[in-house]
């Protein structure tokens, strides 16, 4: 049986060596396989005396059965050694920047807007449109503003014809709902409205949102404790300080302007609130019962207040922009930061 | 409105200070924006006389001063041209301080000392004046310190007054308000009568009393324009801000400020026969007292003699009829001239002043008298002379009448949200000057003064009544209301929806004017009718957008100007155009890009994007709401002729887009692969409820071909006979491949498709798929020149 040994060496030592899973199947072949070296030794069994083959038999089969354990393992090894080596050449340098998409962002006045809505939503108040280019009885007249009344030249109004302006607030719009719907209404009119003025603090375009509300209970309570819990959860600050100062607009009465503590300086006096310490934010008052009247409403079974606010003062107030006029330039640079 | 706050305070003065004092004006209404010192923080500035004034030995410009101080005699050098003997001026004596902590020490000037420095007012903060001395008057003592002796320890206050309360526009009516809030007495404010003596008189004929129901006048004759308005009056003129021009017409401006009656005073020499207040006569002109000429517009009322317009009514006086320094005899006007005459009227003239202003807000109807008294008395004083008797012509049915107004306890408390204390309703309208009746428990009866214009209606007594209470003294409540669920239409996206997927998608918003230049839009307009402004803020703005293209396109400039390389942007908005008579406005979505597809990054090359890239964001826009949507070539003004289309849904066009046409790119500087596109908002936002179907259980089968065509053949046309001939179990179809050059004719291009085909109800197999492949391609040879690409 030394060949046997022999063998088994010989083997042993060439699975070892063997680098590739080509390089073991062939030594499988070679001493395994049907022609292998030990099935010739098996096949040679039968030169034995029947006393000696089982003994015989026996060993080889021992041989055979190590060799191929052995060249199982050593595949494994192999294996494990190259999905070793191309995990380590599929590395990458994860600090690179990924690729993707850059998204882009919502104008600060739309994001403003959008946010007003919101909150105005949550207690009922829906949004509603009207035109831009409006007449002059739905801007002025049935607004308690009759032509050559003083309070027009409150307003620096673009003509379109005799009878057409653009629309120097959203008023108008509150109007074609009373005229067209019957109360009670909670509804806010987002929009762009118009004044022919521009220095620093004035653009002939701006965004205002004017909001109505007419049933058989409105109070001039309910629109300072509305307004009130509208500038608190705009500013998210539930200490803001918020006062009411009577004022003069001719579709309300009583009026009243809607003051804020500087967001800036907390009430210290600043560059912002020009050292009042105050910061105008809001117009509102009383639906005039003569407004009223006009669109039909008895003013005696229902009341009503109005409100109206200017979406840059509160956005640049929000965010802290410093320049009226970067709202309408669509710098990349100021639009992004918005993202 | 101007005031001195020593003068309100002469008619009321409560125990606060000044800053409490605006903050209460500003919470009752009456704004105060500004707090103004008279005069700048200085001491040791004495009224001083200038004895001798002899030129400086070694300076041309300086005079060497011998000034009386009241405490001796002291030398001061000073180049004022109008230091001279007698003069007497401020002192600001060695150890003075002079506004900005100037310290004045003894000096010496080019070799000779002084003692101190005489001041101009702007060295006192007084006024700008820096020209020479500040000259005090003749009678000014000599020694007293110059702040008590002006009563410049005193600020002004600014009101920004609201239309409705013309009232407070003189002294008198703001005392009424800080009375009535702080219930301080107020100076009665009584009219005085002055004896006649002498009964030279002017006829006055009112012809238009609806316009004038009261005019009063009165001759003052034998008048000394040599005499100076006393000191305290011109100092109260001046910290209201108007110049004093002669003792008559300061004195008309005083009481116009002190009481709120414009007055006019004409010089009775110059006029003939009689005054005349009439409409003007068509085509009538006049020159006004600025100097201009005007040629009067129908419905102006004028104060004319029996010769000639004197004056615009209740606006501004005529040239060569007003008082001057050779005016012996006065006659004084105090008229009421209604707030419709002369609202609207001054500012179309180009005119605003101090009497219109006052008249179209509403004079008190009821002061003529009071206030040409009040004139006389002062001018007297003054001016010397003696008054003729009050010549009045009015008219009761012309004049306005105080209004009547019944006050119930339960709208204030409906209108305030609490129940308002009754003992403050009498108290506080009562102070503002309405007369008040208790009818019964909860019910009053007011009659408004004369003075308040803003009052014909029971809400507005409850204004006053909140404002003199205090705002902030009321309840803040929260709304209590019937909670109705608000109807949400499913099918309806909002504009957010929109907007936000365009976000994720990398544009940026925009919001650009709704007006633009009219060159800009030229570039960008079909034949559709502009819109313009009458009175734009500017040429560049004065056409209204008839598209949200113009916009866009020049955000873009803005920003490539900027070195801007990509940009993606969007923006929705109304867009306006004329149709006949009625002005339309569209709300559109309007999208811009340029640049590279992706932002530049490591992984690979930088593509720039083209029209499949603007295509494909329509289309993502399109499917979102649910839109089978057809694309054609068209063409537009302001886009590439060959890269254009517009998308219909039957008759009407929902959007159009494509590359800017480079003629326009260059004139705005933009690159030439800019893509745009305009959507028609109403189109978009809304999407079908989704509609399940059964998903199929069996295997889907995919097949690609590739066709031959003539360039001329649209890959719609295509796609369209594919769809066509392959029916229901063609579930998707995808077009992977388009080739021309190398390997195919010249004049033809390659399409290469992917067909994918599944069954609801059974497993295709081959060769029936293999069927469809080949009727699809018999009929796309048969249909469109097509040839299997082998």
């Amino acid at each position: 049986m030394e060949s046997l040994d022999a063998l088994k060496d010989e083997a042993l030592s060439l699975i070892a060596g063997a680098e590739d899973s080509a390089t073991l199947e062939q030594l499988r072949v070679d001493y395994l396989g049907k022609k292998g070296r030990l099935t010739d030794l098996l096949k040679g069994l039968g030169k034995l005396s029947a006393e000696e083959r089982p003994a015989a038999g026996a060993l080889i089969n021992q041989v055979k059965q190590e060799l191929q354990e052995t060249l199982n393992s050593r595949k494994a090894t192999l294996e494990d050694d190259a999905l070793a080596a191309q995990l380590a050449a599929e590395g990458v340098d994860v600090t690179l920047p990924g690729r993707r998409v850059d998204v882009g962002g919502l104008h600060p006045i739309t994001r403003t807007i959008e946010r007003i809505e919101t909150f105005f939503a949550s207690i009922g108040f829906e949004s509603r449109e009207g035109p831009e280019i409006e007449d002059d009885y739905h801007n002025f007249e049935a607004l308690n503003i009759p032509a050559h009344h003083p309070a027009r030249a409150m307003h620096d109004t673009f003509y379109v014809d005799d009878s057409h302006v653009l629309r120097t607030h959203t008023s108008g719009v509150q109007v074609r709902t009373m005229e067209t719907e019957a109360p009670p209404l909670r509804i806010i009119c987002p929009g762009r409205v118009y004044r022919c003025d521009s220095d620093l603090t004035h653009s002939p375009m701006f965004h205002q949102i004017e909001g109505l509300l007419i049933d058989e209970s409105a109070s001039f309570g309910d629109l300072k404790g509305l307004l009130q819990d509208f500038l608190h959860s705009f500013f998210e600050r539930d200490d803001l300080a918020v006062r009411f100062r009577p004022s003069y607009f001719p579709f309300t009465e009583p009026s009243a302007e809607v003051d804020i503590q500087c967001v800036k300086c907390s009430g210290e006096g600043c560059r912002i609130c020009s050292q009042t310490g105050w910061l105008e934010v809001l117009g509102c008052g009383m639906v005039n019962p003569k407004v009223l009247q006009m669109s039909e409403i008895d003013s005696e079974q229902f009341t009503g207040f109005a409100f109206g606010l200017g979406v840059e003062r509160l956005a640049m107030l929000r965010y802290g922009i410093g320049d009226l006029r970067l709202n309408f330039e669509n710098d990349l640079r100021f639009l992004r930061q918005f993202a | 409105m101007i005031i001195s706050e020593q003068w309100l305070r002469s008619w009321v003065s409560p125990e606060i200070d000044t800053e409490a004092l605006a903050h209460q004006l500003t919470m009752a209404g009456l704004e105060v924006d500004a707090i103004t010192p008279v005069a700048g923080e200085f001491s040791g500035v004495v009224v001083a006389e200038i004895v001798s004034a002899e030129q400086h030995p070694d300076a041309d410009k300086l005079r060497v001063c011998q000034v009386e101080t009241g405490d001796g005699q002291v030398q001061i050098v000073c180049g004022a041209p109008n230091a001279r003997v007698g003069l007497k001026a401020p002192l600001a004596k060695v150890g003075a301080r002079l506004p900005g902590d100037f310290k004045i020490k003894k000096a010496k000037l080019r070799g000779v000392e002084s003692q101190g420095m005489l001041c101009a007012q702007a060295e006192l903060g007084i006024s700008e004046e820096n020209a020479g001395l500040m000259e005090l008057a003749a009678d000014a003592p000599v020694g007293t310190d110059l702040r008590e002796y002006l009563h410049l320890d005193d600020r002004t206050l600014e009101l920004g007054l609201t239309p409705n309360r013309a009232d407070c526009l003189s002294v008198a009516g703001v005392a009424r308000d800080v009375g009535a809030i702080t219930g301080v007495n107020v100076v009665a404010n009584e009219s005085v009568t002055v004896g006649v003596t002498t009964d030279r008189a002017f006829p006055v004929v009112v012809e238009a009393i609806e316009k004038c129901p009261r005019y009063v006048g009165r001759v003052i004759s034998g008048v000394d324009m040599t005499r100076a308005t006393p000191l305290a009056m011109a100092e109260r003129l001046r910290r209201a801000g108007l110049r004093c021009i002669d003792p008559v017409v300061d004195v008309t401006n005083y009481v116009m400020l002190e009481l709120g009656q414009p007055l006019h005073a004409f010089d009775l020499d110059t006029l003939e026969g009689g005054i005349v207040v009439r409409d003007a006569k068509p085509a009538e002109q006049m020159t006004l007292l600025d100097g201009s000429e005007i040629t009067l517009e129908e419905g102006s009322l004028v104060i004319a003699d029996h010769n000639r317009a004197l004056a615009l009514a209740g606006i501004m006086g005529g040239e060569n009829s007003g008082v001057s320094a050779n005016t012996q005899n006065v006659f004084l006007e105090s008229a009421f001239f209604t707030p419709e005459l002369i609202a609207g009227r001054a500012r179309r003239y180009g005119l605003h002043t101090d009497a219109s202003h006052r008249y179209e807000r509403g004079v008190d109807w009821q002061l003529q008298q009071q206030a040409i008294e009040r004139a006389t008395e002062l001018l007297c004083q003054i001016v010397g002379g003696d008054a003729g008797p009050l010549v009045e012509v009015s008219s009761e049915a012309a004049l306005p009448e105080r209004a009547q107004i019944e006050l119930r306890a339960s709208r204030i408390r409906r209108i305030l949200g609490f129940d308002f204390p009754a003992d403050q309703v009498t108290t506080i309208l009562s102070a503002l000057g309405f007369e008040v009746t208790v009818v019964n428990d909860g019910l009053w009866r007011c009659v408004a003064p004369s003075w308040r214009f803003d009052m014909s209606q029971e809400d507005d007594l409850i204004e006053e009544l909140a404002r003199i209470y205090g705002y902030d003294n009321l309840p803040a409540t929260r709304i209590a209301a019937p909670l109705a669920m608000v109807a949400d239409t499913e099918c309806q996206r909002g504009l957010g929806t929109v907007r936000r997927q365009l976000v994720a998608r990398g544009f940026h918003e925009a919001i650009t004017f709704s007006f633009v230049a009219p060159e800009l839009q030229a570039m960008f307009r079909d034949s559709e009718s502009v819109i313009g402004l009458r009175n734009p803020i500017s040429a560049d703005l004065s056409e209204m957008r008839t598209s949200l293209l113009p916009g866009l396109a020049n955000a873009l400039a803005h920003n490539v100007k900027r070195q801007a390389a990509r940009l993606r942007l969007f923006e929705t908005g109304g867009t306006f155009v004329a149709d006949g008579e009625v002005y339309q406005q569209r709300q559109r979505l309007g999208l811009a890009m340029l640049g590279a597809r992706d932002s530049e990054n490591w992984t690979g090359e930088a593509e720039r994007i083209d029209f499949s890239d603007i295509k494909g964001e329509v289309e993502q826009i399109l499917a979102g709401a649910g839109i089978d949507a057809t694309f054609a070539a068209t063409t537009h003004p302001g886009l590439h002729p060959g890269q254009t289309a517009e998308v219909r849904t039957g008759e009407q066009r929902i959007a159009v887009l494509g590359a800017l046409h480079p003629t326009v790119a260059k004139a705005l500087d933009l690159p030439a692969s800019t893509y745009l596109a305009e959507l028609d908002l109403a189109a978009i936002l809304s999407a079908p409820v989704p509609a399940y179907q059964d998903i199929s259980r069996y295997p889907e089968s995919r097949r690609d071909i590739a066709v031959v065509l003539e360039e001329s053949v649209s890959a719609e046309q295509v796609l369209a006979q594919v769809r066509k001939v392959a029916g229901s179990v063609l579930v998707d179809l995808r077009v992977f491949d388009v080739y021309a050059g190398k390997g195919v004719e010249p004049g033809h291009k390659s399409l290469a498709l992917g067909l994918t085909f599944r069954d609801q109800a059974r497993t295709l197999d081959d060769s029936e798929i293999s069927d469809v492949i080949a009727q699809v391609v018999d009929s796309l040879t048969e249909n469109l020149g097509a040839q299997l690409r082998s």
